[in-house]
């Protein structure tokens, strides 16, 4: 083989290599979703499922606190009370209150964030306001429950944790494209 | 390999243009090295002035030359232009100019695709430079541009992201050229662990560019597309999260700090024995530190990332990696300081300037091992002690190597000798001033002053003063590296085929200047 | 100004001494056994003013965090400078013996083995034992659990909003902005003491008490740092994060944001005042009957002259880093106020944008100001400069708009 086409047989080579790096960045997204999904740190937008006969441990108390945010959309969002104790393995269920404040339909969507991060590999949501989209008239006020439980395997030295949730505006581009990502979860 | 260079040689003999057309349709690996340097240069000058023009403003409290939307963008365009301008290509000529020569080959494997490598450069520096004239301005989020605030750039932003694209063509084409002239056209003889330690470096180097350049390309099409076609991969509204791109870009962004220091390496361990007049300590386990350096470099990236919140496990993983590649560095380190042991030494320009580089890099080494430490790292990230940091590794590391190398190889470029007294001064200018700069940086960090602010609380006035003061005269100094390098140019001693007493790698077979065409019949190496 | 005044490379060296020696203070075994003698030797009660010019240390820890931070960094100075003195007295006794100049003939050995191996190993063993102290921390710095209070705090492009969720103060919510007068920042008056690291709502935490900070961001990435504190935490928006601290004495604590978010990144520090307990429930108190008063104002009519005052006033805190203090905004950035279409057309749209923010543009929502505040800054945009609406926004208005 002369060099002209073993250097040719290296110029493909890398160029493949080239094209599967580039690939493989847009892998990462994917992939570090699948990562957030395997250590629970991004299951966000789907009911989970409970273990058939969860334990209540009765003689641990966890203190969680709700926290709600808002942003770019005009509406009101709070947590009805805002924190509370519960054993794990409790079934516990918790009220949000959303407003309306303009005079037109807004459609938001809620994404929720836990701390600490490792909460999410441990908490159960088996209904959530965050699961779909929500869609509210001009001035309308409503209320919206959260089901959950934090599941026993939560490390013992973790006794405090927040479940904050944060609405966006779903418009146009928004819209569709959770909706895709929901439905493919 | 005879095909290769009756081609190029009927080529070249027949018809040399001269003039512009010679330097556009070039395909002579010295030409453009050439190109590769004075381009470089220039860059280095226009950052420079950015530099400058930040310090200037941080001269005092208050606000005095620049609006804070300015100031953000000539932070931003600073770092872009430095890296990806004056650096990066700067390595490139030298690789352009010395590996064929260090090898034994005619030239680079793919000569007009070197050409074109070149030739992408200055039309993507003036795209980017030219963000300045867009409504809205240059882009003004850092030169890690980390969303969200990158999408609420104007369309200068659009025009950095187009600039990267073909910045990483073009250093992507450069590396596969660099990768196949290595593993295919070394002279008869020369086995891989007989190569020089600059040609290992830079092969080392050019799989790293391969390996993470597209993966930048990548982050920055997803920017673009969710800034201009309504994708959420890096907004939390769509279910994307801002922290993803920051895992892509340093995922790029880390091994990007090795590519730029990796071929620095490899000059001061040619520059060291040369002047030692005693072969390189450790060869072997220097091409094994390079490549695990390499390769860990690949697995550190989140040290960027300590206080985005990130959980326990992975702060500890990417602590213990990052401090692990303090190792390796250390070996080389240490086998620098071996090679100079016993050896018979003198101390032209270019050993200054590597013996300056170990110096100040080593201090570099030694605040990156402080930052890798999470605890620490949590009070000194985004602050000043990070801006002196990775410019004790980026220009007292990778520029110093490049001024280094340039004095050592000058010689052999132009034929004549550089002037010594002046490049001496030159060093000693760059040195004192340097650390002028940037060692009062440290306490600034330190004492809590965070980066990329246009104004700072009164309790930083005077150390921002001292550095401001520095950073003129290094620029300075620099117009006096420019002068040294035109007289060179222009005449000067004649210069020795063997200009080094010390010099051992095949160049200084070549008379000097080097041939236009160098090595048409391959040397056998023993 | 303050010129420069003795910034002599001695004393410099000199103060770098004495820093280290404070740290050595610092209480901690790891540093204190490798520097011990030296700070008793040298120990004499130096400690720092907030605003020492020449301030080449970390800031004096106030919490346990911020303190085992201190004693790591004192630690890995003195481990770095006993390896510089090692290599660089290496290199320079060669330098100085090994030269040409001086006849030196040149050895010709080039590896050995056990050398390389033994300076492998060595370094990896004092990594070990850098990091041993350090996973400690780390550790300690995730323990967010049962803490007394709980703050959410949210970065704004460019001020801090603070919530406390849980515990004494319950329900407290108000903005941060930077304090110090735009003139100072121009250079038309005097810099005093404070300059950029001042706000005119500080956070008021107790002293000895846990305090947990949630951190999250409403536009861009912020970053909350207060160096005294050992906290340094970006705030993601749509993400929250979350960090703590107890803070031993007294006193008022400044940081910045850390994370480039725009234009006035500079301009956005962060005021931490711990108070003795007491101290702070007078505080919460106080708190609570303000937005207590506040709700009782809206009913109240105000004159033009009034509205356009304050309403001067809030401009000047909220809107003038983008709208610019002439109201001509910044071309293709910022949107001008002067002639614009908002400003002079109907109350009700720009009451909206005002209170709504405008999606997609780096104009934000601001209806957490209050009533009499929107009223205000909407009465006088709409007539200041050029603009002659001539009409009159009175709270009641922007509270009716809310419901």
């Amino acid at each position: 083989m002369n060099t002209i086409e073993a250097n040719s047989v290296v110029m493909k080579k890398l160029l493949i290599f080239t094209v599967v790096m580039f690939a493989f960045g847009f892998a990462l997204v994917p992939f570090y979703e699948k990562i957030c999904e395997v250590t629970g740190l991004n299951n966000l937008l789907q009911a989970d499922t409970l273990a058939e006969n969860p334990q209540v441990d009765t003689t641990r108390w966890v203190t969680v606190e709700l926290d709600a945010n808002i942003q770019g959309l005009p509406w009101q969002f709070k947590p009805l009370q805002s924190s509370l104790r519960v054993h794990p393995g409790e079934l516990v269920e918790v009220m949000y209150e959303v407003k309306n404040n303009s005079d037109r339909e807004i459609n938001g969507q809620a994404i929720p964030s836990y701390s600490p991060q490792l909460l999410a590999k441990h908490l159960k949501k088996l209904e959530c306001f965050c699961f779909s989209k929500q869609v509210l008239k001009p001035n309308e006020t409503r209320q919206m429950p959260v089901q959950f439980v934090i599941e026993s395997g939560l490390p013992t030295d973790v006794n405090t944790v927040t479940i904050s949730y944060t609405f966006f505006e779903l418009a146009g581009a928004n819209a569709a494209n959770l909706v895709t990502k929901t439905n493919q979860s | 390999m005879a095909a290769v260079h009756d081609h190029d040689v009927a080529h070249a003999h027949d018809h040399h243009p001269s003039g512009m057309m010679r330097w556009m349709m070039t395909t002579n690996h010295k030409d453009i090295g050439t190109m590769y340097l004075w381009f470089s240069f220039i860059m280095f000058l226009t950052g420079g002035v950015m530099a400058l023009t930040i310090r200037a403003e941080l001269f005092q409290p208050g606000l005095q030359i620049v609006n804070p939307e300015f100031f953000n963008q000539l932070t931003t365009m600073h770092g872009l232009i430095m890296i990806f301008g004056a650096i990066m290509p700067a390595f490139v000529g030298f690789a352009n100019w010395q590996i064929p020569m260090m090898i034994g080959a005619p030239d680079m494997a793919f000569a007009r695709m070197n050409n074109w490598s070149f030739w992408l450069l200055p039309p993507a520096a003036l795209l980017l430079l030219s963000s300045f004239f867009v409504p809205g301005g240059a882009p003004a989020g850092g030169w890690t541009i980390y969303p969200p605030l990158s999408v609420q750039m104007g369309m200068g932003m659009d025009m950095a992201i187009f600039a990267i694209h073909i910045m990483g063509a073009s250093s992507i084409m450069g590396s596969i050229n660099i990768i196949t002239t290595i593993l295919n056209m070394r002279a008869p003889g020369m086995t891989l662990m007989k190569m020089p330690m600059f040609v290992w470096t830079w092969l080392i180097t050019a799989y790293l560019l391969v390996l993470v350049m597209p993966v930048l390309a990548g982050a920055v099409t997803m920017l673009l597309t969710d800034r201009n076609f309504g994708t959420n991969f890096f907004n939390a509204a769509g279910g994307g999260d801002p922290v993803m791109f920051q895992h892509i870009f340093w995922f790029f962004g880390h091994p990007e700090v090795y590519i730029m220091i990796l071929p620095a390496f490899g000059i001061v361990s040619e520059v060291i024995p040369t002047f030692a007049r005693k072969p390189l300590f450790g060869y072997s386990s220097m091409v094994y530190a390079t490549a695990s350096i390499a390769i860990l470099s690949c697995i550190v990236w989140a040290h960027h990332m300590f206080t985005a919140g990130m959980p326990v496990t992975g702060q500890l993983f990417f602590m213990y990696a990052t401090m692990l590649i303090a190792v390796p560095t250390g070996v080389k380190v240490f086998n620098w300081t071996a090679t100079m042991w016993r050896g018979s030494m003198t101390f032209e320009t270019p050993m200054l300037f590597a013996i300056g580089f170990i110096f100040l890099f080593t201090l570099g080494g030694f605040s990156g091992v402080i930052c890798a430490v999470v605890p620490i790292d949590i009070q000194v990230q985004d602050t000043y002690y990070v801006i002196a940091h990775f410019h004790y590794v980026l220009v007292s590391g990778a520029l110093f190597g490049i001024f280094s190398g340039a004095y050592y190889w000058l010689p052999k470029w132009t034929g004549h000798m550089y002037d010594e007294t002046l490049g001496k001064v030159h060093f000693w200018l760059t040195m004192i001033f340097f650390n002028l700069t940037f060692f009062v940086q440290h306490f600034l960090g330190l004492a809590g002053m965070p980066r990329r602010i246009p104004d700072y609380a009164l309790q930083f006035a005077d150390f921002n003063m001292i550095s401001s003061i520095g950073a003129f005269g290094f620029g300075l100094s620099q117009l006096l590296f420019l002068y040294v390098v035109l007289k060179c140019i222009r005449g000067g001693a004649k210069a020795p085929a063997k200009t080094w007493e010390g010099g051992k790698t095949l160049e200084w077979t070549l008379p000097s200047p080097a041939p236009y065409h160098s090595f048409e019949t391959p040397p056998v190496v023993r | 100004m303050r010129p420069v005044t003795h910034c002599g490379i001695l004393e410099l060296l000199a103060r770098t001494v004495i820093s280290n020696q404070v740290g050595g203070n610092m209480s901690s075994k790891a540093a204190a056994s490798i520097v011990g003698m030296m700070a008793i030797a040298l120990y004499s009660g130096l400690g720092m003013a907030a605003a020492d010019p020449y301030q080449l240390n970390l800031p004096e820890p106030q919490t346990i965090i911020a303190r085992q931070i201190y004693d790591q960094h004192t630690m890995l100075l003195w481990i770095c400078l006993a390896i510089f003195i090692g290599v660089f007295g290496v290199m320079f006794y060669s330098v100085l013996k090994h030269r040409k100049s001086v006849g030196y003939k040149a050895a010709n050995f080039h590896h050995s083995t056990t050398v390389e191996i033994i300076w492998t190993i060595i370094p990896f063993f004092i990594l070990v034992g850098m990091a041993f102290p350090a996973t400690k921390t780390i550790i300690a710095m995730k323990d967010t659990s049962s803490p007394d209070i709980t703050i959410k705090t949210t970065g704004y492009q460019w001020k801090w909003g603070y919530d406390y969720l849980t515990g004494e103060g319950e329900g407290i919510s108000f903005l941060s902005n930077l304090a110090t007068p735009r003139a100072q920042i121009e250079n038309a008056s005097p810099k005093e003491e404070n300059y950029l690291l001042e706000v005119d709502n500080p956070v008021v935490v107790p002293v000895g008490k846990k305090v947990r900070i949630i951190i999250t961001a409403n536009d861009v990435l912020h970053a909350w740092w207060v160096p005294a504190l050992g906290v340094k935490q970006d705030a993601i928006p749509g993400y929250i994060r979350d960090a703590w601290f107890t803070i031993d004495k007294p006193g008022t604590y400044r940081g910045q944001c850390a994370e480039l978010c725009g234009k006035d990144h500079g301009f956005m520090p962060i005021v931490v005042e711990a108070v003795e307990p007491e101290k702070y429930t007078q505080w919460v108190a106080e708190q609570k009957s303000k937005s207590a008063a506040a709700v009782v104002d809206v009913s109240k009519e105000f004159t033009m002259d009034e509205l356009k005052a304050e309403g001067e006033k809030v401009y000047a805190a909220n809107c003038v880093a983008c709208h610019q203090a002439n109201g001509k905004g910044i071309p293709g950035t910022f949107a001008a106020l002067d002639g614009s279409k908002v400003a002079t057309g109907p109350k009700a749209g720009h009451i909206d944008i005002v209170m709504n923010g405008k999606t997609g543009t780096a104009m934000a929502a601001f209806k957490h100001l209050s009533d009499v505040q929107i009223a205000a800054v909407v009465t006088y945009e709409r007539n200041a400069w050029g603009n002659a609406a001539g009409d009159v926004v009175q709270p009641s208005e922007i509270n009716e708009f809310r419901k």
